[in-house]
C-alpha cells in the first residue's frame, strides 16, 4: 500500500430548502478545500458560479434546481467522504430518501434570514424516519443577516426544539456563509461570537458511525455457491456482528442449527469477519438455506415474523391502496405483502397524525403489513439492513414505497393453523369433486351471471356441489357498507375472494361473477388459492354491445352522468392476459359457452 | 477487529451487488473494456463467486481501434481466468469502412460503440450488463443509480429513475427492458489504482510510463498504433515518455507526459493532479452535457 494509513470513510447528505445554497455551499467547500481540479473549475465561470458544480442534468441546469440525488467524491488528509446532494422540492423527496438511506449524518442547510422552514422540517423528518441521528444545522446566508449572533441563536433553539421531537440526537448549529466562504474552511473574522468548528473541521472530526460489529452476528444470504460435488457455501454481506470458523448458528426461517467450518474473503480462507464484510461461509450440516434466508448467531437470534407494523413512504404516482398486493424486499429475502391497514398518515411537515383511507406520493404512513410467508427481521432502529424494506409494484414494477419495519404484530413461530382432523382433501373426497374457484369477469352487461347461473344448472344436474357468488347480491349484504372508489372495489373484491377461497375449502366449486376491472385484483385473489384452484374466466363482449343489451339501464345512466366510476364508461377495464377461458359472446351462444365451461371443469 | 478502511467497504459494496446480479437476472453479462476499471471488476468478479467460476460471459464490443496491447491483455485475461469471451464488432461499420478518420470521433463512436452495444445486448438478450463507470467520472453519472434502468429501445430518462434505498435493488424488469449495473458507482480514480496496488491486479501495460511514438494531434498527444492513422501536413511522429490515464479507441485517446513506471508512482501523481481523467477523451469535448445525451441514446 503507499499510504500509511487506511482512511475511514463518512457518508453524509446535504439537504434544504430550495434557494438556501445547498450546491454552493458543496462547490465553494471544496474550492475552499483545494479538491477542485482544473478542467472542473473551467465549467464555473468566472466569478466561479459554485452550484454548477453539482446540478448535473440538462433539466436541472435549464430550470435551476436539483431534480435528483448527485454524489461527489472527495478526500481530505484526515478521512474519505461520500456526499450526496439532496433535491430540496417536496415532489422529488422520494430522491432525498435515496440519498438518506446510506448516510449517518445530514448536513440540513437553513437561510438565516428565513429561519426553520416547512421544507427543514420535511427534510428532517425523513432523515430520521431513515435512521441518522445526527445533524449539523447549517445557518446559511449569515452574511446577509449582518452577522447577528442573536439571529444564529434563535434559529439554532428553534431547530433543537424540532430535532428533539424526532428523535435527532446530535446536532451541531454552524454559522456560515456559503457563497462568501464564512466559516467553510477559514475562520471567519466576522462572527467573533462563534466559537464552534468550521464546517470542515466539523466533518473531518465528528466520529464515524461505527458499523454494528457490536451487535450479535446475521447473515442474509444473497446466494448459493456450489462448486464441484463439495463445495457448498453460502455467500452475503455481514449485517452486524461478527463471525468466526466454529461459531453455533441459526439459519432462519428454518430454526436449523450448524456451525461454521470456513469463512472466506474471496478465495482466501480467513478466520473470522465482521460486519460490512462480504464473505462466503460453509457449515458443518448440510441443511437446507436458501436465498432470503438469513444466518445468525445461535445464542441471540432475530425474530421470524409475516406480520409487521412498519412506517412507508409512498414513493409510485399511483396511490397505496391496502389490500393490494406488492412484491416486498428486504435484504434479499422477497415476498408478497398487502398493506392490511393504514393506522394513520404522518404529516411530514408539522409531525401530525392524520386518518387516511390511501398514501399519495411522497406520505407518509404508518401501516401494518402482512407477507405472504414469515422472514427473519429486526426493528430498523436496531439493524438498518434487517428492518429496511421497499414494495415493488406488480404490474409497473416501480418501487413503490420504502418501509422501516418497528415491530411484528404477532410471531409467526407462534400462530399454527389449527390442525383440523377433517381437512379440505377429505371433504372433498366426500363430495367427489376437484373444489376450485371459476372467477368470471367482463363488463357489466358482458353475460357473466347469465352463463354462470347455466353452468350452475348444468353443474347440479352432475351431482355437483356448488355455489354461486354474485356481484350485486353480494354488495346487497356481506359488502353493503362499499361504495365504488378504487379502495373500495380492491376490499369488495378481497372480501369476495376470501369467502370463496373458505367455500372450496369447504368443498365447493364456487363460481364468482364480478366485473372485477382491475387485473391487480384478479390477480389478489388467484393467490389465495392454491395453483389449478382457480380459474380466470373471460367474458369477451364488445362494450357497444354491452350497451345496446344495458339490462339494468346502468350504461344509460353513466352515459347520462348520473353514476360515477363506471367500468368501460368513466372507469377503466383491464382485460385478462391469460384467462384460462376466453369466451366470446359475440360469436357463440349461451348455451355453448355453458357447456365449454362445463368440459373445461371435468376434464 | 480494526475498522473497516474506505478500500475494504467499497470492495464489499461491489461485490454484493455483483451477487444480486447473478441472484437476479437470467442472462447477465460482464461488459468488459479492458481498461482499469473493467481490470477491477473482473476481479471483484472472482472475488464474489469464488471458488466456482462466476455465473457469467464477459463481453468485449471492439470497435477495431483499439490500442493494439489491449487486445492482447484481453485474450490473455480471459484465459487465464477462464473466463467465456465474447468478442462483439459492428458488421455494418466494418462493411462501410467506418473509422474515426473517416467519419469522425461522434458517428465512430456512434456506430462502433453505442449501436454495436446495443446490438449485442440485442442479439444475446442480455437482461443485466455490468458496467465499469463510476460517479465520480462525470456530472450526468453522479446522478445515476446503482441499477439503471433501461426502456426496450435502451434509453435512460434520467427524470424517472428509481428510487434505490440501502443496498436493496430493485431488479425487476419487463421483457425487452434491462439494466446496466454499476458496482463502481462510489469509487474514485484515486481509489480504483490504491485497489489494484493493493490487490496485485494486472493492468495493460499502456497506463505505466514508456517511451512510445506520438504524434500531436488536435492538442492532444496520440500515440500512432498502425498505419491507418494518416499524418497530417506539420505532424510527426516522435518518441515521447508518456503513459494513458484512462484507454479507448487509439485515435481518439489522449496521453500524458509522465515518468511513472509503477502503481506507487501512479497514485502520487494521481494525488498531484490537477485535471480529471475524462479529459483525455476527445469524445467528451463535445458540446454540454454530451455524457447525458449520449447515455439517452444508449450509451454506455
Amino acid at each position: 500500500m503507499s499510504a500509511p494509513h487506511t482512511p475511514d470513510l463518512l457518508r453524509f447528505i446535504t439537504c434544504g430548502s430550495v434557494d438556501d445554497g445547498k450546491s454552493t455551499l458543496l462547490g465553494h467547500l471544496l474550492y475552499d478545500a483545494k479538491l477542485l481540479r482544473d478542467d472542473e473549475m473551467a465549467t464555473l465561470g468566472d466569478p466561479p458560479d459554485f452550484s454548477r458544480l453539482l446540478d448535473g442534468l440538462a433539466l436541472e441546469r435549464e430550470q435551476g434546481i436539483t431534480i435528483d440525488v448527485a454524489y461527489r467524491y472527495f478526500s481530505t488528509a484526515t478521512r474519505d467522504f461520500i456526499v450526496a446532494d439532496c433535491p430540496g422540492h417536496a415532489q422529488y423527496t422520494r430522491n432525498m430518501a435515496t440519498g438518506a438511506s446510506t448516510a449517518s449524518l445530514a448536513l440540513v442547510l437553513v437561510d438565516a434570514r428565513k429561519g426553520v422552514l416547512t421544507q427543514t422540517r420535511r427534510h428532517s423528518y425523513i432523515c430520521a424516519l431513515l435512521g441518522i441521528r445526527r445533524v449539523v444545522l447549517a445557518v446559511n446566508k449569515m452574511d446577509v443577516a449582518g452577522f447577528e449572533q442573536k439571529v444564529f441563536t434563535a434559529i439554532e433553539a428553534e431547530y433543537r426544539e424540532l430535532a428533539a421531537k424526532l428523535g435527532i440526537t446530535d446536532v451541531t448549529a454552524i454559522a456560515l456563509s456559503a457563497l462568501e466562504g464564512d466559516n467553510l474552511v477559514a475562520r471567519s473574522p466576522r462572527m467573533p461570537w462563534y466559537r464552534g468548528p468550521t464546517l470542515l473541521e466539523y466533518l473531518e472530526r465528528v466520529p464515524v458511525q461505527h458499523d454494528a460489529t457490536a451487535a450479535p452476528m446475521r447473515l442474509p444470504v444473497q446466494w448459493v455457491n456450489r462448486s464441484g460435488q463439495d463445495f457448498r457455501g453460502y455467500a452475503g454481506t455481514l449485517a452486524s456482528g461478527k463471525i468466526a470458523v466454529g461459531d453455533a448458528v441459526v439459519a432462519l426461517p428454518s430454526a436449523r442449527h450448524t456451525h461454521v467450518t470456513h469463512v472466506f474473503d474471496g478465495d482466501r480462507d480467513i478466520e473470522s469477519a465482521s460486519a460490512g464484510q462480504a464473505v462466503t461461509l460453509t457449515l458443518a450440516d448440510e441443511i437446507d438455506i436458501a436465498r432470503g434466508d438469513v444466518i445468525a448467531a445461535t445464542h441471540d437470534a432475530p425474530e421470524v415474523a409475516d406480520q409487521f407494523a412498519a412506517h412507508i413512504l409512498w414513493m409510485d404516482e399511483a396511490p397505496l391502496l391496502p389490500g393490494r398486493l406488492y412484491f416486498f424486499q428486504l435484504g434479499p429475502a422477497s415476498a408478497i405483502a398487502r398493506v392490511t391497514a393504514i393506522r394513520h398518515r404522518v404529516d411530514v411537515d408539522t409531525q401530525e397524525s392524520l386518518s387516511a383511507t390511501r398514501l399519495a406520493m411522497n406520505e407518509v404512513g404508518y401501516v401494518h403489513l402482512s407477507l405472504d410467508h414469515p422472514i427473519a427481521f429486526e426493528p430498523y432502529v436496531k439493524n438498518r439492513v434487517l428492518g429496511g424494506f421497499v414494495l415493488i409494484d406488480r404490474q409497473s414494477f416501480s418501487t413503490a414505497a420504502c418501509g422501516t419495519v418497528d415491530f411484528a404484530l404477532r410471531r409467526a413461530g407462534n400462530i399454527h393453523w389449527q390442525a383440523l382432523s377433517v381437512d379440505r382433501t377429505t371433504r372433498a373426497a366426500s363430495m367427489q369433486q376437484h373444489p376450485r374457484c371459476l372467477w368470471f369477469t367482463g363488463l357489466s352487461g358482458a353475460g357473466k351471471s347469465t352463463i354462470a347461473n347455466q353452468v350452475e344448472q348444468r353443474l347440479h344436474a352432475l351431482g355437483r356441489h356448488t355455489y354461486l357468488l354474485d356481484g350485486d347480491n353480494v354488495r346487497h349484504g356481506l359488502n353493503r357498507d362499499l361504495g365504488f372508489t378504487a379502495e373500495d372495489r380492491v376490499e369488495n373484491i378481497r372480501r369476495v375472494a376470501e369467502v370463496a377461497r373458505l367455500m372450496v375449502d369447504a368443498g365447493l366449486i364456487v363460481l364468482v361473477s364480478f366485473i372485477s376491472p382491475f387485473r391487480d385484483e384478479r390477480r389478489m385473489a388467484r393467490d389465495l388459492f392454491g395453483a389449478g384452484d382457480f380459474a380466470e374466466v373471460f367474458v369477451d363482449t364488445p362494450i357497444e354491445l354491452c350497451e345496446q343489451r344495458d339490462p339494468k339501464g346502468l350504461y344509460a345512466k353513466a352515459r347520462a352522468g348520473e353514476l360515477r366510476n363506471f367500468t368501460g364508461v368513466d372507469s377503466p377495464y383491464e382485460p385478462p392476459l391469460e384467462p384460462e377461458l376466453h369466451l366470446h359472446t359475440e360469436k357463440e351462444s349461451v348455451d355453448v359457452l355453458a357447456r365449454r365451461v362445463v368440459e373445461f371443469l371435468e376434464r | 477487529m480494526p475498522e473497516l478502511s474506505t478500500l475494504d467497504r467499497l470492495e464489499a459494496e461491489s461485490i454484493h451487488i455483483l451477487r444480486e446480479v447473478a441472484a437476479n437476472f437470467e442472462r447477465p453479462v460482464l461488459l468488459y473494456s479492458v481498461g482499469k476499471d473493467s481490470s477491477v471488476l473482473l476481479h471483484l468478479l472472482l472475488k464474489a463467486f469464488a471458488p466456482a467460476k462466476p455465473p457469467m460471459p464477459m463481453l468485449h464490443v471492439d470497435t477495431t481501434w483499439k490500442f493494439r496491447e489491449m487486445i492482447a491483455f484481453r485474450d490473455r485475461r480471459a484465459a487465464e481466468t477462464g473466463m467465456d469471451l465474447i468478442v462483439h464488432i459492428n458488421p455494418d461499420g466494418v462493411r462501410d469502412g467506418v473509422g474515426p478518420f473517416t467519419h469522425g470521433a461522434s458517428l465512430h463512436t456512434e456506430i462502433m460503440k453505442t449501436v454495436a452495444l446495443k446490438q449485442a445486448l440485442d442479439k444475446y438478450r442480455f437482461d443485466a450488463a455490468i458496467g465499469g463507470a463510476r460517479r465520480d467520472e462525470e456530472k450526468s453519472r453522479a446522478k445515476e443509480r446503482v441499477f439503471s434502468f433501461r426502456d426496450a429501445q435502451h434509453r435512460w430518462e434520467p427524470r424517472r429513475q428509481r428510487p434505490e434505498l440501502w443496498n436493496v435493488y430493485n431488479t425487476r424488469v419487463h421483457t425487452g427492458e434491462s439494466v446496466r449495473v454499476f458496482p463502481l458507482s462510489n469509487w474514485t480514480e484515486l481509489d480504483v489504482w490504491r485497489y489494484i496496488a493493493r490487490e496485485h491486479i494486472p493492468v495493460v501495460p499502456l497506463y505505466f510510463a514508456a517511451e512510445r511514438p506520438i504524434v500531436e494531434h488536435d492538442g492532444m498527444l496520440i500515440l500512432r498504433d498502425d498505419e491507418r492513422m494518416p499524418l497530417a501536413a506539420g505532424e510527426k511522429v516522435r518518441m515521447e515518455r508518456v503513459r494513458f490515464r484512462t484507454l479507448g479507441c487509439y485515435p481518439l485517446t489522449g496521453a500524458v507526459r509522465s515518468d511513472a513506471t509503477t502503481l506507487d508512482a501512479i497514485i502520487a501523481e494521481m494525488r498531484a493532479s490537477r485535471t480529471t481523467e475524462r479529459q483525455g477523451r476527445a469524445i467528451d469535448h463535445d458540446p454540454k452535457s454530451s455524457m447525458e445525451a449520449k447515455k439517452r441514446e444508449g450509451y454506455f
